[in-house]
């Protein structure tokens, strides 16, 4: 109870509160997470039900259009699915899976920066240069040369059941030394301060001076890098099932929703594509302006007068 | 009853491992601590003390290490004990107190956190447990309201009040040796006097040892009971705190009683000693100090003088003291 009045009368909510365009991106945000992790609630169709999806109603038009059906606000796709139940789930797909993937960077790139950091000589070195080939790679050349090397070994029926765990580890294996050059950075200049010294003077472990008394401190960096990097797990999911290598259609995420509605653009059904494509961007955009926020809060050189 | 030292540093040797070769920062220092003794080193920025304290600890960050000599300690061989070991020693039989309370702490934990922390790492003792001894030290510190202040942050303190926090983590475990580097150097004047006197009783209350490493004379007469006089990495003189204070011996130590402001008349020019320390990589040969001794002699520059009884009843390092 203490701890929240604390909260609410600390400088991080008072700058919040001041920031118009945080508040916005916030809320903007906070919609989309919550009506995607209600979608089995409030959406009006289920898509993973096929018995209650006609193929006598695909390629609606959105209500407001000629042709239209009253059961679908925004239309349905090309197997008939109601577009706005399938773009609630897609989302939590996506945000799942975004969430995921940076889980397992930062777990992976905090532990590699820490010790690497700490212990640093060779290797550092070593961990370090193993960064930089994984660095070398692009991401998305990565994630389609795996994405593609398990839908092949799996099959594409196994495929469809465990996508979502295996673009959480593809995408978190692409990116994770992001975070641990990030971590390494700022351990190297914590640890030459005169706690980490005294730290060892009492005779502390050297893993307890690293996750309890280094890394609390390295954080703030990593906060701000994290926001980022959801929104870059959930573009790069977004491209890989564009390209077929993502969520299949029977699960669709917003990426393969819009890679599905693609294909009809040209017949007219422009909806398709269109209301998870804009959805996509307001869900990044609003969490890439948190993060600009964010980082700006965090760093005191940046404080307006 | 106990006869033995509680600490014995013999010919302790430190190095630096640099690219140019090896420097030598602390250069065959011997001296003995009795339990509940206190000792002074006292010498310029760069003259070994801080190194020394370190060494002691067996705790010299890279590039340095110890190059030769022993340190025992309760009947210990320091430099040879495995790390596990010592780091049950430090923190536990050996505390260590810094100069700037402002850095030491960690600023995300809390005092309690960190306080706790600290007796957990060396005892087998409950959280609950541990607690009670965190306050019990706090109010040794005479910092008042220390239930509340256990879960603050170390921003919330002053810089007096957390070098009060710093002298209660170094006696959380009642360490029977505490090891001092400036810690009153960061204070402003009226709060070092605090400091010192708190220090200096909680040592007599509680038998510890105690080695304050300082530049500054004045801390050191009011607290030790002997002086140890560093000079580029050697201990010119050592004695007791009156007759190094009171009758120096070696000119170094002379020159260093004699730049006191005290000792000038009023609007007089300050003594001072000609020319600077000499920096590790160009110490003279023979004697560190001949080349800006007053005294030197043809021997002071081939010779290393040894540290030696003289007759004025101190231990010195210098050719023309008998």
């Amino acid at each position: 109870m203490q701890g929240w009045r604390g909260f609410r009368k600390s400088y991080f909510v008072y700058s919040f509160l001041r920031d118009p365009m945080a508040m916005g991106s916030f809320l903007c945000l906070a919609i989309l997470v919550m009506v995607s992790f209600g979608a089995p609630l409030i959406a009006p169709h289920d898509p993973y039900d096929s018995s209650t999806i006609d193929i006598m109603d695909s390629e609606m038009p959105p209500l407001w259009l000629d042709q239209s059906d009253a059961r679908f606000l925004l239309g349905t796709d090309s197997q008939g699915r109601d577009m706005l139940s399938t773009m609630l789930y897609g989302m939590r797909v996506s945000i799942l899976i975004g969430l995921g993937a940076v889980a397992l960077q930062a777990f992976m790139g905090i532990f590699v920066g820490l010790v690497a950091g700490y212990r640093g000589g060779r290797f550092d070195a070593f961990l370090m240069r193993l960064a930089d080939v994984q660095l070398s790679f692009s991401t998305y050349m990565v994630a389609i040369f795996f994405g593609a090397l398990f839908q092949a070994a799996f099959g594409m029926g196994r495929y469809e059941q465990l996508a979502v765990p295996l673009l959480v580890i593809i995408i978190g294996f692409a990116e994770w030394p992001q975070y641990a050059r990030t971590v390494r950075a700022s351990v190297l200049a914590e640890k030459k301060k005169e706690y980490v010294e005294a730290a060892r003077v009492i005779g502390l472990s050297p893993g307890r001076i690293m996750w309890r008394h280094i890394l609390p401190n390295t954080l703030t960096p990593v906060l701000v890098i994290s926001t980022v990097q959801v929104a870059n797990a959930i573009m790069s999911e977004a491209a890989l099932s564009f390209i077929g290598l993502g969520m299949p259609v029977t699960r669709p995420s917003l990426g393969s929703l819009i890679k599905a509605g693609f294909d009809y653009i040209f017949s007219g059904s422009w909806w398709i594509t269109l209301f998870p494509g804009v959805a996509l961007v307001v869900l990044i955009l609003s969490i890439n302006l948190l993060g600009d926020w964010l980082r700006d809060f965090l760093n005191p050189k940046l404080y307006k007068a | 009853m106990d006869r033995q030292p509680l600490l014995s540093v013999r010919d302790l040797e430190i190095r630096f491992r640099m690219r140019h070769g090896d420097l030598t920062a602390v250069n065959r220092v011997s001296f003995d601590l009795a339990r509940g003794d206190r000792l002074g080193i006292v010498g310029e920025s760069g003259a070994g003390k801080s190194v020394t304290g370190f060494g002691i600890l067996n705790l010299v960050s890279k590039p340095g290490y110890i190059a030769g000599g022993r340190l025992l300690f309760e009947g210990r061989e320091l430099t040879a004990l495995p790390e596990e070991d010592l780091r049950q020693i430090r923190g536990n039989r050996i505390s260590m107190i810094f100069q700037d309370p402002m850095m030491t702490l960690n600023p995300v934990l809390t005092i309690g956190t960190q306080m706790v922390e600290t007796i957990l790492a060396h005892r087998a003792i409950s959280r609950a447990e541990a607690t009670a001894i965190a306050l019990d030290r706090i109010r040794k510190v005479a910092i008042p309201s220390p239930q509340k202040r256990l879960q603050q942050y170390p921003h919330e303190f002053s810089g007096g009040m957390r070098q009060r926090i710093v002298i209660a983590i170094a006696l959380l475990n009642s360490p029977a040796l505490i090891i001092a580097d400036e810690p009153t150097t960061a204070l402003d004047v009226t709060i070092q006097a605090d400091i010192l006197e708190l220090l200096l009783g909680l040592c007599q209350s509680e038998k510890m040892g105690l080695i304050l490493i300082t530049h500054d004379l004045a801390v050191v007469s009011q607290v030790a009971e002997r002086i140890a006089v560093m000079y580029a990495g050697t201990i010119v003189e050592i004695g007791p705190t009156a007759q190094v204070a009171g009758n120096p011996q070696h000119p170094y130590t002379r020159g260093l009683l004699g730049a006191l402001p005290q000792r000038v008349p009023r609007g007089g020019r300050l003594n001072q000693i000609p020319g600077m320390m000499p920096t590790l990589t160009r110490v003279p040969e023979g004697c560190p100090f001949s080349n800006r001794c007053t005294l030197c002699e043809e021997v002071c520059r081939r010779r290393v003088p040894p540290l030696e009884p003289k007759a004025a009843g101190c231990l010195a390092a210098c050719h023309l003291l008998d």
